[in-house]
């Protein structure tokens, strides 16, 4: 309860929660305003925001609503952002789980893996993997998660090993508690928070990686996706710039909603700092 | 020699990460629907299964993969990297092509990024908890948000459509023939916009951390030891705690350079330059799976190669790594 | 009487609004004359190195000085402005702090870091520094001034830093040198050699000192005269020799009392010798550094052919300072390291032998007791957990486990009710006590305990270090303790066993070890446990800090 009312007393993460519930209630409801596919054609091309009572965004080069697009190029997004964390989280704290409790051998073996990913641009390794599975949806999906657990790894096992070496893990041990419980019960639980923290990190990274693919034309052409809305209005950038900046914003506004919950969450866990700063 | 020791070791041991990830990638790329003649043959509109095997075995694709994985290992222990079917030439020549302006494109951005961030950086913690710490946290944090292709983009509209003060792409003005000085000046002016987008997440980044780090040295207890001997706040500041504070964004620089190749490839294909990011691109796009590893290749070297820079740096400002 | 150099008047620091008082620093005053050495001696919380960091005028800015004036030399430094305090800081009044390793910039080397003293305050040429350095470093005693000039901190030993801390501080020959606790991270040899040099130098240099500590052993000596503080009030003050021998307020009393004797008391009727329960034979560990391509290989024999046995019901003492092995040790008998070589023998089985499955169902066998209050607990369970835990996993129902935390909880001296409450909402002795109920639980044969007093306060040190007696004397307790302090160990155990380089020097029972000590570095043990000279005498009159049901936090 503490934690929430720290959480809640910085206006920057208050102004976060507003801003990612109003993209969630955008993804959750796009069926209820947009019925349809909203990648249909809908209405003259290229009307300007507002010219039209109906298309208060506009239309793009394709006559699509860019309103629809936004609707439900959220729920894309947010799927994408959410899927994938939890896929690189989940590779990531096993990883650095290992890594960090069992140390030695295991340790060098999953750091030799962790560091040959790291030597790899991400982006770069997306496009393989992007290039050698296809690009519908899923495939995207689980390659962005493949390509973003690295770094919490490393995390997760720092975590590890400096509560490896605590006393009440020692103490655990005397008591003659086996190792899965010592990692599940005793040192998992401390590691976490940091970590979960992080996971925003990773969200926003993942979200900018999927609007990056999609807007290079890249990611799946089928889905309404507010990185492929910007790539499509390039060509019509000099004039219709609206096309391309509406959905930026989007984008810009859901990444900083999980970086602004990210930062409060880390200042309501470490309350020392925020008191320092 | 200490230094050197050190970042010789540092070198060996990641010669086998280097190794593991490019076997890991040779056989990621054997799961690949469709190869080099395959695209090849759509690009030329079709043609008949002779033609397709003829070419396969031209290539050398018809071995098997643990023989192809051999070769092509030999292969890149002599930097030689393949042969690109849609380029026409071999793998090689064509990355050489494009490296520089990416390496300009990379070099300046960091430059810029790194000493920017540094600077206001610094700036907000000395200002910790006043206005302008607010501002520049808060644009530093919506910088962060920002997709770069798209910051480009309005950077076009606004900059090079609008105002006319830079142009929208290109490394330069190949018509103008210019040469000399005057080259360096076109070729900076080209690069003002892509510098400034792909530098843009990483200047957050880099203010971000530095103030966090400035905060973090400051309530040291040396740092309280040089206020008790006396000395003014400026000798405090630049002697004991900016050093200190600069290793984390001085180790910031090597685990970001992965990141920032990939960001190139971004910004290069928003601003049409000829690097090796838009290769990249345009390898995926035309299904030039020997050009796309060569590129993976020649990037993971340079990743490497500014690691061992990093660590040469850090071993220099911190002696106690590797004591 | 002369004039004093330095005088605190009234000085009242506030703290932060929500803190648990008001007040940081309450009205204190004191008075520091030339060629004196001046305590403050308290407890933590109690405001000691506060009213030293207030005197330099380098407060946490969220502090704010409410009232009272810091004259020096007649001046108010409250009313000097940050150019004039910047002159007279290093200059006129140095200052020394507890931790040499963190108070030195590691990345500037130690001579670098001295003669910025002589560049901000002197317009002395380079040259002329460097000579200057060396000399200061030779005038501490370090072995190799030149080299250390050029050593970076972590390239020295902790008294060394803690030398070259002294050299800088003293590089302009302040008129006043504050040390805030500086012997308190240093062994107890090391602590001996600091505390005379500094004496040495405060007579030859005429400074007064202001001296912080904890410790009423460094007290007994070196101090001229003391004050002694609590929650930020100085509440008795006196020359060193009323303060430690009359001393009349009754926290002062109640303090000099916990302070541990040096001389063991005399065990009503001596145990005869009875069964052997712990035996451990030829046991070792060396540690092997530098990897393949290292440089240097180094071998460090943390645990060097040691051999000890231990007869049931009685306590065995083992100590040493940091390095000499006895913590590695203390894992080594409970297996939280795997010896290289030897046996651990409790009755009949050897614990060095078995297998790690083997290991947890022999649990019962032995069990430990940790140092750090806040680390040996973990912070996301319940203490009724905590102590069950082991119960639990050896096969007891969680409600009779619990049941028996209760009883445990009542038996360490906590109130039964707090097993619902988490580890953050327990004092520091509490947690102890808490560590101890979990240790207890197994109802172990033989208790490792690893420094559990080291991190408490005196008070609370002599309560925890009370209840250890008393469970020894009901439960019959066989018990391993771990302790670097001299005056702990004096009290607490039959046997002693003096390590040094992970060798054991020295074995016999207390009061023999402590009179007659055989061995030459036992003997420099003794002689350097400060105070060894003065025994606490207050009579019976006063109990220190007498045990009763806690307050939880």
């Amino acid at each position: 309860m503490r934690f929430f009312r720290l959480f809640l007393a910085r206006p920057a993460s208050l102004i976060g929660l507003v801003l990612f519930l109003v993209v969630l209630a955008m993804a959750l409801g796009a069926d209820q305003f947009y019925p349809g596919d909203p990648l249909d054609l809908a209405g003259r091309p290229l009307q300007w925001p507002l010219a039209d009572g109906r298309f208060p965004l506009g239309t793009d080069v394709q006559g699509r609503d860019i309103a629809a697009v936004l609707f439900h190029g959220a729920r894309v997004t947010l799927g994408i952002g959410v899927v994938a964390t939890v896929i690189a989280m989940a590779i990531g704290i096993a990883v650095g789980a290992f890594a960090g409790f069992y140390g030695g051998g295991v340790d060098e073996v999953l750091m030799r893996v962790t560091e040959a990913f790291q030597t790899l641009p991400n982006f770069l390794l997306l496009l393989v993997l992007i290039a050698v599975f296809g690009s519908d949806i899923t495939t995207v999906t689980v390659a962005i998660g493949v390509v973003s657990w690295p770094a919490s790894a490393r995390l997760t096992r720092s975590e590890f090993q400096s509560l490896r070496s605590r006393e009440f893990v020692q103490a655990a041990r005397v008591l003659g508690m086996r190792d899965v419980g010592i990692i599940f019960r005793e040192v998992l639980p401390n590691a976490l928070p940091p970590v979960l923290v992080y996971a925003s990190v990773v969200m926003a990274v993942a979200i900018l990686l999927e609007s990056a693919l999609a807007f290079l034309n890249l990611s799946d052409p089928n889905v309404a996706s507010w990185g492929n809305l910007i790539g499509a209005g390039r060509a019509v950038l000099r004039t219709q710039w609206y096309v391309s900046a509406i959905p930026g914003l989007a984008i810009l506004a859901t990444v900083l909603a999980v970086s602004l919950i990210g930062q409060g969450l880390n200042d309501a866990l470490n309350p020392r700092l925020r008191d320092r700063t | 020699m200490r230094i050197l020791a050190l970042a010789g070791r540092r070198l060996v041991t990641s010669l086998p990460t280097l190794v593991v990830l490019l076997i890991g990638l040779f056989l990621l790329l054997q799961f690949a629907p469709g190869d080099t003649v395959d695209a090849l043959m759509a690009q030329i509109g079709g043609g008949d299964p002779a033609a397709a095997v003829e070419l396969r075995r031209f290539y050398g694709l018809d071995l098997s993969v643990s023989v192809r994985l051999g070769h092509y290992l030999a292969r890149l222990a002599t930097f030689d990297l393949g042969y690109s079917a849609i380029y026409g030439k071999p793998v090689a020549e064509v990355i050489a092509e494009r490296l520089p302006a990416t390496l300009l494109l990379m070099g300046s951005s960091l430059a810029f990024a790194f000493s920017i961030g540094l600077a206001l950086g610094v700036f907000a913690a000395r200002r910790v908890g006043e206005w302008p710490d607010t501002v520049l946290s808060t644009l530093g944090l919506v910088f962060y948000a920002t997709p770069s292709f798209w910051f480009g983009l309005m950077g076009i509209v606004l900059f090079a459509v609008d105002l006319g003060w830079v142009p929208a792409g290109g490394l330069e003005d190949l018509g103008a023939g210019l040469t000399g000085f005057a080259r360096v000046v076109d070729v900076a002016h080209h690069l003002v916009l892509p510098v400034a987008t792909l530098a843009l997440i990483f200047l957050a980044t880099y203010l971000r951390i530095m103030r966090a780090s400035m905060l973090e040295v400051m309530t040291l207890d040396f740092v309280r030891t040089a206020r008790a001997k006396g000395l003014s706040e400026t000798v405090v500041l630049t002697r004991h705690v900016l050093r200190n504070a600069l290793l984390p964004m001085v180790t910031l620089i090597g685990l970001q350079t992965g990141t920032m190749l990939g960001g190139s490839v971004v910004v290069e294909s928003v601003f049409a330059l000829p690097g090796l990011g838009r290769l990249a691109y345009e390898s995926v796009v035309q299904r030039d799976l020997n050009t796309l590893l060569g590129i993976v290749f020649v990037s993971a070297l340079l990743v490497v190669a500014v690691n061992f820079l990093v660590d040469l740096l850090c071993a220099r400002l911190d002696p106690r790594i590797a004591a | 009487m002369t004039e004093p150099l330095l005088s605190v008047r009234d000085l009242t620091v506030a703290l932060p609004p929500g803190g648990d008082r008001r007040h940081a620093l309450d009205a204190v005053s004191l008075d520091l004359r030339p060629g004196e050495i001046h305590c403050v001696v308290g407890e933590s919380g109690s405001g000691k190195s506060m009213t030293a960091t207030a005197i330099m005028g380098l407060l946490a800015p969220t502090l704010t000085v409410e009232g009272g004036r810091i004259l020096f030399r007649g001046r108010d430094l409250r009313e000097v402005d940050e150019r004039g305090l910047r002159r007279i800081r290093g200059r006129e009044i140095g200052m020394i702090f507890q931790e040499p390793m963190t108070a030195l910039n590691p990345l500037h080397t130690i001579g670098d870091q001295i003669a910025e003293m002589f560049r901000a305050h002197t317009d002395l040429r380079a040259s002329e520094i460097a000579g200057r350095v060396e000399k200061l470093l030779a005038d501490v005693h370090i072995p190799d001034p030149k080299a250390a000039a050029r050593a970076y901190p972590h390239e020295l030993s902790g008294g060394q830093r803690q030398r070259a801390m002294i050299a800088m501080a003293l590089a302009l020959e302040p008129s006043v040198l504050i040390a805030d606790e500086p012997t308190t991270a240093l062994d107890v040899t090391t602590q001996a050699q600091i505390l005379s040099l500094i004496r040495e130098l405060q007579d030859r240099t005429g400074a007064a000192v202001l001296f912080i500590t904890h410790d009423f052993g460094v007290v007994a000596e070196i101090a001229d005269r003391v004050s002694v503080m609590q929650h930020g009030r100085v509440v008795e003050h006196g020359t060193a020799e009323a303060v430690l021998d009359r001393p009349k307020h009754p926290y002062t009393r109640a303090l000099i009392a916990a302070v541990p004797s040096t001389v063991p008391p005399k065990r009503a009727a001596r145990i005869a010798p009875g069964e052997t329960l712990l035996e451990v034979e030829g046991a070792g560990k060396t540690y092997r550094t530098g990897s393949l391509f290292g440089r240097r290989k180094r071998v460090v024999r943390a645990v060097d052919d040691v051999t000890l046995t231990l007869e049931r019901g009685r306590t065995l003492g083992i100590v040493g300072e940091s390095g000499s092995g006895k913590s590695t040790l203390a894992r080594m008998i409970v297996r939280l390291i795997d010896p290289d070589h030897g046996a651990v023998r409790i009755g009949d089985v050897d614990l060095a032998s078995l297998s790690r499955r083997e290991l947890r169902e022999q649990s019962r066998r032995v069990q430990m007791v940790f140092q750090d209050p806040h680390a040996s607990l973990n912070p996301r369970r319940r203490a009724g957990d905590l102590v069950a835990q082991g119960l639990v996993v050896h096969g007891m129902a969680r409600a009779e486990a619990l049941d028996r935390a209760r009883r445990l909880f009542a038996l360490v001296g906590l109130d039964p009710n707090g097993i619902d409450r988490f580890p953050h909402e327990f004092s520091g002795g509490q947690r102890q006590r808490i560590g101890l109920a979990r240790a207890l639980a197994l109802e172990p044969s033989v208790l490792v305990a690893d420094e559990p007093v080291s991190a408490l306060d005196v008070s609370v040190q002599a309560q925890i270090l009370e209840l250890f007696e008393r469970l020894k004397r009901e439960l019959g307790l066989t018990m391993v303790f771990i302790t670097h302090d001299l005056r702990v160990a004096a009290q607490i155990c039959d046997r002693i066993a003096v390590m040094k380089n992970g060798r054991v020097v020295e074995v016999g029972d207390a009061a023999e070890v402590f009179a007659h000590p055989r061995h030459d570095y036992t003997r420099t043990l003794l002689a350097a446990v400060p105070g060894c000279h003065w025994t606490p005498d207050l009579g019976d009159a006063v109990t220190p800090f007498p045990v009763r049901r806690e307050v939880y936090a």
